[in-house]
């Protein structure tokens, strides 16, 4: 069937939508620079590139989010202004965002009723959504809580939603990252039944095998340039890189773990923390041993009690039994974060800009933030040593090759990537024996993220213990000795990476692992569906 | 044509210093129209406001004397509004810091040894700071909103004053004014010159160079700045979110008790029901104008004198009304609350002849 479809591509298919020209600037960064593009009907196009090249700023063009600063865009070879999202939707673009536009308050009907034209009633409503959702391979319950649906069903919310738009366009913005392998599986075979009914697919990733799998074309952009356009079918994952990087990708170089491993320096027992709040997730019961020279991956979907368990290791959310986390051998639950940072380890949270560094402060404040208590020579009598904050600022920005447009600059003008190297370079220049990251390249370019990886991979092999978070499968498959799968605050047993495969960790994902959950493999595959 | 506000990749080192004088600017060219809409030469109306006071050192003097306790609370308040606390009720703990500092003159008079001001100073703090500490309280405790409480918090402190000094306190030699005794002169701060001036002033530029010297060169005035802009990385820093609001209440009230005391005993010599005419309302404008930066409230402060005097001057030369010093202190602070703006964006002109020749020419 996919054959049939692409060889209708090739030839005599009616241009969709034509960009021609594209250019927007902010400031006096060229987002998009004379940028053209031409998806036709029932075509699944890719749009590739790494963060900041200029795909959102495209994207949000074409759904009327954003003006072009010059260009047009031609409708089925008509010139059109979209100049906001209702134009576009009555052109028929739907769009499918990355970070969900839902009221977690409101049942799935009521959400999907805000974004269509009044007048309908909710339960003919209600019907349309059954009927739409079941034709499409996406089953949804009107009157379920959108607080109570995991993410891949939000996600479904979104397309639907879309769908009962009849659009002619749908462009998705990183569908897959929020997904288990699974999931995504699913959503892949719905959207090629879409495009083989004629609805064409503007498709953002960064997975090459994905784009591989289900792409028929792709255009690459780089520097808010088209540098190319290709038939991904026809390409490696490793020409697609060169291609969005401009270069070759550093390999990363994982030498063999060799020799026993070392003490145990982050050891869980029993933790357990109930939720804070109604959307907050509560840590039941987990177990972990982790030690020196190994990494351990936790692998699981967003929003599964990944960021409670960075606070409860880093000692941000203290606990009542101080035995429920051990650092070193000490058993630290009731000891705050400098306490636990003075016994060896260092922390990388999620969230860089706000969390992990503060914005409005110079980069050299900003490593006083973490520093101030396990470099004693920072504070002289409760006084600031900025000289040495400058020196280290300086040793940190050179060593991580974090680039700048002068000299300290305030944390907020760093791009992702270079924040993150400063973030990840700041912790790792103390060589700490224990490092805990959450999300370590999340949105960050391929060369970044490629720094990061080795640098983490270099600490364990000098005989450090670390706990990588990720939502990223490759990471975890790049990095990891073993793997644990969280999954609504149950973490399953950490296993050796090559004995997890990724149907194995889809199917922890998805809630096998958990012990109160009686769900068995043979629905796996439903068990969000319920 | 459209105009667009950009943001700046940093904080502009410029505008910092630069978007003050703009506001000051803009009150001006408001304040003309205001004038002129009124029926008055708007060039010899700003002339009695704010240049003929000047000319004479007395009104210089008096001009100290104003901006001392300006100065003095709107320090205090730049710790508290940089730790992200919003304390307004600087007027009552000022109010609270008279009272407290005026326990010795009133009911212990006839303590007049060494120690009698040193001991005034250090009630007139406390009165402020346990004024300030209710608000706190309720906010690390409860989780009320300081604005209002601290606000609040400063008509009862104004009627406890009122009750004092109509009843218990009352002058028994008086004739039944609502006033405390007259200070005995071993209760009153001592002058600088032969005026009015008190030392009071020099409080003030001490509490501004110690406050500076916190703020930028220690741990606990790194804690404050990070607490203040973003309390998440402060929590990873190792801070705590209920220490800082504590320090920036007692710091605050503190020196506006004192300012509170300092004006008690320095100005008006005895407790009568009004001792302010909304010092710590106007400080928060002068914490703001400085950038909540003390060297820069230092200027503020003078500046936000100036408008008293200047206010009372344009009433007697002019006949202008009083009410006139409360509408420009208003202008003023709108304007360096918009003009704070520029700090972090910039206007860029984009005009639609300029768009439809790039979108020809491409």
């Amino acid at each position: 069937m996919e054959n049939t479809q692409r060889s209708a591509h090739s030839a005599g298919v009616e241009d969709l939508i034509e960009a021609r020209g594209i250019t927007k600037k902010f400031g006096d960064i060229l987002a998009n620079d004379n940028v053209d593009l031409v998806i036709k009907q029932g075509e699944i196009h890719a749009l590739l590139g790494e963060n900041g090249a200029g795909k959102s700023t495209l994207v949000k063009i074409l759904y009327g989010a954003l003006e072009p600063g010059a260009g047009e865009i031609l409708w089925k070879g008509k010139p059109v202004s979209i100049s906001n999202p209702a134009a576009a939707r009555k052109l028929g673009v739907g769009m499918v965002f990355q970070h969900f536009s839902l009221f977690e308050a409101l049942s799935v009907v009521e959400n999907i009723a805000l974004a269509l034209p009044k007048g309908e009633k909710i339960e003919a409503l209600s019907r349309r959504i059954t009927e739409v959702s079941q034709k499409y391979g996406l089953p949804l319950d009107p009157a379920a809580l959108v607080a109570d649906l995991p993410v891949g069903i939000r996600q479904r919310i979104e397309i639907v939603r879309c769908l009962l738009q009849n659009p002619s366009l749908i462009i998705m913005d990183e569908p897959t990252s929020v997904l288990t392998p699974q999931e995504a599986d699913q959503l892949f075979i719905t959207l090629q039944r879409l495009a083989s009914e004629g609805c064409a697919i503007l498709y953002i990733s960064h997975r090459l095998e994905e784009v591989k799998r289900i792409c028929h074309n792709a255009t690459i952009m780089r520097h808010g340039q088209v540098v190319g356009s290709c038939d991904p079918t026809e390409e490696t994952p490793a020409s697609l890189a060169r291609m969005m990087v401009g270069g070759e990708v550093h390999e990363i170089c994982a030498s063999e773990h060799k020799g026993s491993p070392g003490d145990v320096m982050l050891k869980l027992r029993n933790l357990s923390i109930p939720s804070d709040g109604a959307f907050g997730i509560e840590l039941k019961n987990v177990n972990l041993n982790l030690r020196g020279g190994e990494i351990v991956a936790v692998a699981g979907v967003a929003g599964n009690g990944q960021s409670e368990l960075f606070d409860a290791v880093s000692g941000e959310t203290l606990i009542k039994d101080g035995y429920g986390v051990e650092i070193c051998g000490v058993p630290v639950g009731k000891r705050k974060i400098n306490d636990r940072r003075l016994l060896g380890s260092a922390f990388v949270p999620e969230e860089r800009l706000g969390h992990g560094a503060v914005p409005g402060f110079v980069l050299s404040d900003n490593i006083l933030l973490t520093r101030y208590k396990s470099d004693p020579d920072l504070i002289r009598r409760g006084m600031l040593n900025q000289s040495l904050a400058a020196e280290m600022e300086k040793r940190i920005t050179v060593s991580y090759d974090v680039r700048m447009s002068h000299d300290n600059p305030e944390a907020r003008s760093l791009s992702g990537g270079n924040l993150q190297k400063f973030v990840v370079g700041r912790e790792l220049d103390r060589v700490p024996k224990l490092l805990v990251i959450n999300q370590p390249t999340w949105g960050v370019d391929a060369g970044a993220a490629a720094l990061i990886r080795q640098a983490i991979i270099d600490l364990a092999r000098n005989g450090s213990a670390v706990l990588v978070i990720s939502q990223d499968l490759d990471e975890i498959y790049e990095l990891a000795d073993r793997i644990a799968v969280i999954s609504r605050g149950e973490l399953s047993e950490a296993e050796p990476a090559a004995a997890m495969t990724p149907e194995k960790i889809g199917l922890l994902m998805a809630g096998m692992g958990e012990t109160r959950s009686k769900v068995t493999a043979s629905n796996a595959g439903d068990v969000h569906a319920h | 044509m459209r105009i667009e506000l950009v943001k700046r990749a940093e904080h502009s080192q410029t505008m910092t210093v630069v978007s003050p004088l703009i506001a000051i600017a803009l009150t001006l060219v408001c304040g003309s129209i205001l004038f002129a809409a009124m029926g008055y030469n708007p060039v010899e109306a700003l002339y009695a406001y704010f240049i003929e006071p000047l000319t004479t050192s007395w009104s210089i003097e008096e001009l100290l004397v104003k901006a001392g306790p300006l100065i003095l609370i709107a320090v205090g308040l730049s710790v508290c509004f940089l730790s992200n606390s919003w304390n307004i009720g600087a007027e009552g703990q000022f109010t609270m810091g008279a009272v407290a500092g005026s326990v010795i003159p009133v009911l212990f008079y006839d303590y007049t040894g060494v120690m009698a001001l040193p001991l005034m100073i250090v009630m007139g703090v406390l009165g402020g700071m346990a004024w300030a500490s209710i608000p706190a309280f309720l906010k690390v405790r409860f989780g009320t909103n300081e604005i209002l409480t601290s606000l609040m918090l400063v008509y009862i402190a104004q009627y406890i004053l009122d009750f004092l000094v109509r009843g218990p306190w009352r002058d028994p030699d008086g004739f039944n004014f609502p006033e405390s005794r007259l200070f005995d002169a071993a209760h009153v701060l001592p002058k600088i010159g032969e005026g009015r001036l008190h030392i009071g002033m020099i409080f003030a530029v001490i509490a501004v160079l110690a406050v500076w010297w916190m703020l930028s060169r220690t741990l606990k005035g790194f804690e404050i700045k990070v607490m203040g802009e973003t309390p998440r990385a402060g929590r990873f820093a190792g801070f705590s979110s209920k220490g800082v609001i504590w320090f920036g209440f007692l710091v605050s009230g503190g020196l506006a008790g004192l300012a509170g005391m300092a004006e008690v005993s320095g100005s008006i010599e005895q407790l009568t029901p009004v001792i302010s005419p909304g010092y710590g309302f106007t400080a928060i404008i002068v914490a703001f104008l400085g950038r909540l930066n003390p060297v820069g409230i230092l200027f503020a402060g003078l500046l936000l004198g100036l408008s008293y005097i200047g206010g009372e001057a344009a009433q007697v030369s002019l006949g202008l009304t009083d009410k006139i010093t409360r509408v420009f202190q208003g202008m003023l602070l709108f304007f360096v609350l918009a003009c704070d703006t520029l700090i972090l964006y910039k206007f860029k002109v984009v005009s639609n002849a300029k768009r439809i020749k790039e979108a020809a020419n491409v």
